[in-house]
């Protein structure tokens, strides 16, 4: 017990001698999670569109309005050529070109259908395809109430009519944001996790620390505790402050309790800094446990479920989920946060990650050799 | 019982084509007490050794032990027991002077205040600086903190790694005489360096050169098996004059020593005389030729040309 407190004495001493890693432990977190989710939005916005009205007629005007009236949509030229509006297409300027041929109001009334025709700029897909199908909904829309306006009542509807209503559960106003900050959250604990603790013993087996401590009969478990509990409290403490930023930033407030979110995190933890030492044990120089673990750390974070849902990957890429702690950690952490679940809930997931964690740490355990 | 034994330990490490042989087969002893040197050029495999016998790495072949107990078997008790001061200095640079040397009694579950007699005489010297992150210290400072934290639980046997390499004369002087006071208090102390002046300071030495043992007595043993008498010769064109000494047939043998050339003659008594005829013929001018008594080096020179013939 005495040897192991001496080591964790020692490891808070040098850490926060080390002034540099004390203030990118408290600014890391704070930027991320500031800068992040603002940036990082799903939601398409700000589609610029060029109209070609060669028809100049009520209906049309009718139809520009509608589409200018949303957020979405941000008018660029409303002109008569389509040279000219294909020519803002060309420099990136627009999005998506909307032409309204000529006699599109008379064909309208006279003939009961008109077309529109639509170029989209495909360079940014997403942008496109999105634009294109807002487009379609309002001019469907439009298209409706145009339909209403002409058709007499009758006793029945003469066409089956299904309308859909949806309530979204855990986050009623779809906030991009509450479903981002808590996975970045978890992004940030395990970078912090194993970045610092894969680098850590490499550190004492590049300055040589590492043979003067070899020949001392410390147990080969007490030098690994005394590195994981340092920088397990450090992870708890980057926790702290992450959700007391996205408190105070976004006003997210864990639906679950927050003895439930930190009692995963302790276990996620240790499953994540046993990782970090693994490395480290393996590893002979700074150079390369920073760079095998920013390896598997791209893998983790970008197979974890943060950007793009697992549910849509393919069939091996969710298989590898499994063995994924930070898939693990970034559902729980929206399941507390949004949805209010209770360590009950997360049986399974705190089960597995435990799992992970003794493995790993005991892998760790068994390949810190004294003696080469 | 002897402090430490090495029993025919061989050491090979892997590398392209055919592996890289650091120990061939040592074997020597070393008695309770003694202040014993391993001498040897950079490469020699004086750091291979030492890390086999504290326990740090595994032999390929061969058995030693130290204190009496096998550096396979029981190296758990041996970590007890031995202090090893590696060549790099490695104690943690962000750390205080007081801060390492607790830590690694703490480490041997002792105290500073249990052992302070066996440190006091070298930590006086650094107590004054206890405060100072042992970073910033100079580097006889930094070998004394390590020297007293590899003393700090006691040891019976003392490992040191070249104490002594890249420290300025006059802490080299004071290093030396702190092991002469340890090993008064009874403390086993294995030394390597690769200055041969160090030599003279250890009761026993082992000559070691590419993974051998070349030669292991007292320094005075070494010195008297030298055998022939050396010779010191100098004069103004010191290039020139080793080469003509070289081209001679009376001359066994002639190295640069320093300021001088240091010359083994075939014949004791003929060649000389001769010899020193020739040269002055030659024209070199401030002639010195004088008989000198030989140096452990000019022994290390003379096995060395013997042991690669």
């Amino acid at each position: 017990m005495r040897v192991l407190r001496i080591l964790l004495e020692k490891e808070f001493r040098q850490i926060f001698r080390n002034p540099a890693i004390l203030r990118l432990m408290f600014m890391m977190p704070t930027v991320q999670l500031i800068v992040m989710p603002l940036a990082a939005d799903y939601e398409v916005k700000n589609v610029n569109i060029c109209v070609v009205d060669y028809d100049r007629s009520v209906y049309a005007r009718d139809l520009v309005t509608k589409i200018t009236a949303t957020d979405y949509f941000s008018l660029v030229d409303y002109g008569d050529s389509y040279p000219k509006a294909l020519e803002y297409l060309e420099h990136d300027e627009a999005d998506l070109v909307l032409q309204i041929p000529a006699n599109f109001e008379k064909d309208l009334l006279r003939e009961d259908k008109a077309t529109l025709f639509m170029s989209l700029n495909a360079i940014n897909g997403v942008k496109a395809n999105l634009g294109g199908a807002y487009l379609r909904n309002i001019i469907g829309d439009f298209n409706n109430e145009i339909r209403q306006e002409w058709i007499q009542i009758p006793r029945f509807n003469p066409m089956p009519q299904i309308e859909i209503n949806s309530t979204n559960w855990y986050n009623p106003l779809m906030n991009y944001r509450f479903f981002m900050v808590p996975g970045i959250l978890v992004i940030l604990v395990t970078m912090v996790g194993a970045f610092l603790s894969a680098l850590n013993i490499v550190k004492e087996k590049e300055i040589g620390t590492i043979e003067q401590i070899n020949v001392t009969p410390i147990r080969k478990h007490e030098f690994i505790l005394g590195k994981l509990i340092p920088f397990w409290v450090l992870g708890l403490m980057i926790l702290t402050i992450g959700l007391i930023i996205s408190w105070i930033a976004y006003g997210i407030v864990p639906a679950g309790s927050l003895l439930t979110i930190y009692s995963f995190a302790g276990v996620y933890l240790l499953a994540v800094l046993g990782m970090g030492l693994l490395v480290s044990t393996f590893a002979n120089t700074q150079q390369q446990a920073m760079l095998l673990s920013f390896f598997l750390m791209m893998i983790f974070i970008l197979l974890g479920g943060l950007y793009t849902s697992i549910d849509s990957m393919p069939r091996w890429a969710q298989v590898f989920t499994w063995f994924n702690p930070v898939s693990y950690f970034i559902e729980v952490m929206r399941m507390v946060v949004l949805k209010g679940s209770t360590l009950y809930d997360i049986r399974e997931h705190l089960g597995i990650v435990l799992l992970m964690g003794i493995v790993l740490n005991g892998f760790a355990v068994y390949n810190y050799r004294k003696r080469s | 019982m002897n402090a430490v034994t090495a029993h025919k330990i061989r050491k090979t490490f892997p590398a392209k084509g055919k592996p890289t042989v650091a120990l061939e087969t040592i074997s020597f002893e070393v008695g309770q007490g003694e202040l014993f040197g391993i001498i040897g050029p950079d490469g020699a495999g004086k750091t291979t050794l030492f890390r086999i016998l504290t326990t740090l790495m595994l032999a390929d072949e061969g058995t030693a032990s130290v204190d009496g107990l096998d550096v396979v078997k029981d190296f758990k008790e041996i970590r007890k027991r031995v202090g090893y001061m590696p060549g790099k200095f490695s104690l943690y640079p962000d750390l205080s002077v007081e801060e390492n040397l607790r830590f690694f009694a703490t480490l041997f579950s002792t105290s500073i205040e249990e052992n302070y007699d066996l440190v006091k005489d070298i930590y006086v010297q650094i107590e004054k600086f206890k405060k100072r992150k042992a970073g910033a210290l100079s580097g006889g400072m930094k070998q004394k903190l390590a020297l007293s934290c590899a003393l700090i639980h006691k040891p019976s046997v003392l490992f040191l790694d070249e104490p002594t390499t890249g420290v300025d004369a006059v802490s080299r002087k004071e290093f030396w005489e702190l092991l002469r006071n340890l090993q008064g208090q009874g403390i086993t102390i294995v030394v390597s360096t690769p200055y041969m002046d160090e030599a003279s300071l250890c009761d026993r030495v082992a000559l070691v050169q590419e993974g051998r043992i070349m030669d292991i007595d007292s320094p005075k043993g070494i010195v008297d098996k030298f055998g022939s008498t050396l010779w010191s010769v100098k004069a103004d064109r010191m290039y020139e004059l080793m080469k003509a000494l070289r081209e001679m047939e009376d001359v066994a043998s002639c190295y640069p020593f320093g300021q001088e050339h240091h010359v083994v003659f075939k014949d004791e008594t003929a060649s000389p005389e001769k010899v020193k005829r020739s040269l002055m013929d030659q024209g070199f001018a401030d002639f010195k030729f004088h008989p000198i008594e030989a140096s452990i080096e000019d022994c290390f020179m003379k096995l060395m040309t013997s042991h690669n013939a």
